[in-house]
């Protein structure tokens, strides 16, 4: 990697290298000190079952059970370990890519598929947790979270002092999004307004087939600053690192302490999605390189160089995740296509008479056809 | 009991609608795992590996490396059961292996949807909430599609429902993707519909508003769509076929208008195929039009003493057997004129790069007859006197009336007369015979007021028309021949001076 520009690997927060080797660093390493071989092995779990779960949805797709799908596969390091971080009661804006996040807010993983089955426009509850729906406009979703964060300020839900009280928002998106005048928008707004935003970027270096030297002269890190917002780059494929740095971030966005703009240096091992062919834009020795840094790696390392990986644990986790592929499968067989009239349910939070109006007409419609009844015009 | 499985070519990206086979990573026989790749395809977007959706052993690879084909197509046929522990209905391996065709059977295709939803609606049958419809929660629905046995179409879904009920079955699959073509095919589609009694064809509801006010059945016709959908054509087109009654003929018409064309409906439509005459004129007309570069002439000319003169000549002895027309002059006048301006009798040879000259005139009359319209020629005019130029038109027309010209009539004209006035027509911008340089159209004749020595008298008037190929004839050759022609027209004995 070059040691100047976007890619550079220098100013890397890092407290475990590819080779699974601890690192102590004066501001991060007391953020993770809590975390025992358990919370370790959860992390390791968390990643390996999202991993599995991504390699089965590629699959799905594949075998034309799915419309779309897009991997996150090579960044379940900055997605477990920020979203091991959070507390119950921090809201959580992602993309579309965040299935290591959905996991830890406790989102069952085959949900997520109803989107990219092309049979829901969501999936699950946001408010059941906290996490909201993908967003799929690239970008758009920093600046809901922004203007959220400014309601939660003035639901007085920052800066209390109650642990359980005071809440984050976050935002992920990707390089490509901080091209995004949204991205900028949500910088300057979280920062003037104070708003306790985390601006988790996954830098995963590749938006689509553009490159992030195609987007940037300098880290992307780099730009909070001029925003007025303090900034930190992680080594996104180093778990326990983009855990500190996020707990970091969330503490001052809890306290009252204003945005974070989080760089998480990582890499897309797979396409952008399943549309897409990544051998046509770049290298087989950079994917390679990436390989040889994989976030699940590094931490199976540390785990059996402290002796904290037992074969029974292994193997457990290696029976689960065939079971959670299985699972995983047979629900997407099972997803049936939605009553046509669910598209009326969600468009506003209460009734609206307008929307109940079209309800109705389209019903009626929907019956005079021959054969009647709803769905029949399938 | 084997239980066959096939796997459809998915929509590999966004909406691609077909891929190539690229390479097969399995041979028949080879035992395969969930998600093990089978195949690698090349779309559109890229070449990707399809991983197996079925655990068993490759029976039939139904696609050759190289060959491109529509998503929905099956590819390969994996036997689900090789040790035959499950109990089915009687199979017919050799029907998978004909791979397209036993697909009628095979995939069962929308038919699955079919019991599924109808279980849904049904209620009773699969007991799934109505917002919670089919999937293999509904066992009627993957007791359908779980065998690829061709007897199921005779079998209901619950007689079949227990043996072979697993979740990875088609019939689960079958509510794929919304929006993704994982079932289609015209030929299983109707099976489909036919073996399961009853179901309802794919498309949207302004298509269905459609086929209801044009009282034709959506379930009765195949989808064109994406994915079998029935579109608006589709629904346009079937009405305008539907029904459609081939017109009756008897032995004694003579050339039935519209013979072998059907009627719509509601009788406002026939529909003809295109062939033959009609078919070789469209040919010959488009090649014409669009490689020759046309430039036409046109002039008034006063043929009243043409008109004195075949009024003579029909009085005449000599030409009391055969009728002398004013075509007959103008036939004569245009020989003339090619006698003393021979360019304009020759051809554009293309491949070669030449101009041919004709030293012969092989002079081309366009005839409409009940066939269409024919362009037979007098085989060296140029040579004839006037009563075997008569004659010979004579032949001609008749021989083009009773629908005998031959092809040998047709071949190897020079320049052609078309006697749009015998239509009443003043003139026109004729489209050259190809392979000519020229062709005359002689319009209608009529009496007008004409300034004739200085006085405006009652005259015989005609339009004249010279289109030539401007490759090779200029405005300038095509105005004097035009010019000679109309001169012999307005004295015939001009003829005297050039013949």
């Amino acid at each position: 990697m070059s040691q100047t520009g976007p890619l550079t690997d220098s100013g890397l927060v890092q407290l475990l290298t590819p080779a699974g080797v601890r690192l102590e660093h004066p501001d991060y390493s007391p953020r993770i000190a809590h975390l025992d071989a358990e919370a370790l092995r959860g992390m390791y779990r968390d990643m390996v079952l999202v991993r599995r779960f991504d390699n089965e949805a590629t699959a799905l797709q594949r075998q034309g059970e799915l419309g779309l799908w897009a991997q996150s596969l090579g960044q379940e390091a900055a997605q477990i370990g920020s979203g091991r971080a959070l507390a119950p009661q921090d809201y959580v804006f992602p993309s579309y890519r965040e299935h290591g996040v959905a996991h830890t807010r406790g989102v069952d993983l085959a949900n997520l598929l109803r989107l990219f089955r092309g049979i829901d426009h969501g999936g699950w509850n946001p408010a059941d947790h906290n996490f909201h729906l993908y967003t799929l406009v690239i970008g758009s979703h920093t600046l809901h979270a922004t203007g959220y964060a400014m309601g939660v300020q003035r639901d007085g839900l920052v800066g209390t002092g109650d642990p359980e009280r005071d809440m984050a928002v976050v935002a992920y998106f990707g390089d490509g999004a901080t091209s995004q005048g949204d991205v900028n928008e949500a910088l300057v707004f979280s920062a003037v307004n104070n708003a306790g935003l985390v601006l988790f970027c996954q830098n995963n270096q590749w938006a689509i087939s553009e490159s992030t030297t195609r987007q940037s002269r300098a880290p992307l890190a780099d730009r909070g600053p001029g925003f007025g917002v303090p900034s930190v780059r992680v080594d996104g494929n180093d778990v326990l690192a983009c855990y500190a740095v996020t707990a970091e971030a969330l503490e001052r966005a809890r306290s009252g302490g204003g945005p974070t703009l989080i760089e998480a240096f990582t890499y897309r091992m797979g396409a952008h999605t399943t549309s897409d062919d990544p051998s046509r834009y770049r290298s087989a020795a950079e994917e390679e390189y990436w390989r040889q840094r994989d976030p699940i790696d590094r931490v199976r390392a540390l785990l059996a160089a402290e002796g904290e990986l037992p074969a029974e644990f292994e193997a457990q986790l290696a029976a689960d995740s065939d079971a959670l592929g299985e699972r995983i499968r047979a629900a997407v067989h099972a997803m049936g296509r939605p009553s046509t009239s669910s598209m009326f349910d969600h468009v506003y939070a209460g009734p609206n008479a307008i929307v109940d109006a079209e309800r109705a007409w389209f019903q009626e419609y929907e019956a005079s056809f021959l054969g009647g009844g709803e769905g029949a015009h399938r | 009991m084997p239980t066959f499985e096939e796997f459809r070519l998915p929509d590999a990206g966004e909406g691609l609608t077909e891929a190539e086979i690229v390479s097969w990573s399995v041979v028949v026989g080879d035992t395969v795992a969930v998600n093990q790749a089978l195949v690698e395809i090349e779309t559109a977007k890229s070449i990707v590996e399809l991983p197996s959706p079925f655990a068993g052993v490759v029976t039939a690879l139904l696609v050759e490396p190289g060959v491109t084909v529509e998503v929905g197509t099956p590819i390969i046929v994996i036997d689900t059961d090789p040790a035959g522990l499950l109990t089915g209905p009687a199979d017919a391996p050799e029907a998978s292996d004909e791979g397209h065709g036993s697909a009628v059977l095979v995939g069962y295709g929308v038919g699955e949807h079919a019991s599924a939803r109808r279980a849904r609606r049904g209620g009773p049958a699969s007991g799934a909430p109505a917002e919670l419809p089919a999937g293999s929660a509904a066992p009627a629905a993957v007791a359908a599609g779980s065998t690829v046995a061709p007897v199921t179409p005779a079998t209901t879904p619950g007689q079949a429902a227990s043996p072979v009920s697993r979740p990875t079955t088609p019939a689960a699959r079958a509510d794929g993707p919304v929006g993704s073509a994982g079932v289609n095919g015209s030929a299983e589609r109707a099976a489909g519909r036919s073996a399961s009694g009853a179901t309802h064809a794919l498309a949207k509801p302004p298509v269905r508003k459609v086929a209801r006010d044009l009282g034709v059945d959506l379930d009765a016709m195949v989808g064109t769509g994406p994915g079998g959908i029935v579109t608006r054509e589709d629904v346009l087109a079937y009405a305008a076929r539907a029904e459609g009654r081939t017109l009756a003929t008897y032995p004694a018409d003579d050339l039935p208008w519209l013979a072998s064309g059907s009627v719509s409906a509601d009788g406002r439509q026939t529909r003809v195929p295109v062939k033959s005459v009609r078919k070789r004129t469209a040919e010959a007309m488009v090649a014409s039009a669009f490689t020759a570069p046309h430039v036409t002439v046109f002039q008034t000319v006063d043929v009243t003493r043409t008109m004195r003169l075949v009024a003579r000549l029909r009085e005449d002895r000599e030409f009391a057997d055969v009728r002398v027309t004013p075509l007959l002059i103008a036939a004569k006048a245009l020989l003339i004129a090619v006698d003393r301006h021979p360019d304009v009798n020759a051809s554009w040879d293309e491949a070669s790069q030449e101009i041919v000259y004709k030293h012969y005139v092989n002079l081309g009359i366009a005839a409409a007859t009940p066939r269409g319209l024919m362009v037979p020629n007098i085989k060296d005019a140029h040579r004839m006197r006037l009563k075997e130029l008569a004659q010979g038109l004579a032949a001609l027309t008749a021989t083009a009336r009773a629908g005998k010209t031959s092809p040998s009539d047709m071949s190897d004209g020079t320049i052609t007369i078309t006697n749009v006035g015998v239509f009443g027509i003043d003139t026109g911008t004729p489209i050259l015979n190809p392979g000519e340089a020229a062709i005359l159209a002689f319009g209608a004749i009529r009496e007008q007021p004409w300034v004739h020595k200085g006085k405006i008298r009652k005259r015989f008037v005609t339009q004249l028309a010279l289109s030539v190929d401007h490759r090779l004839v200029d405005g300038e050759l095509g105005s004097r021949v035009l010019a000679d022609v109309g001169a012999v027209l307005e004295d015939p004995a001009q003829a005297l001076v050039w013949g």
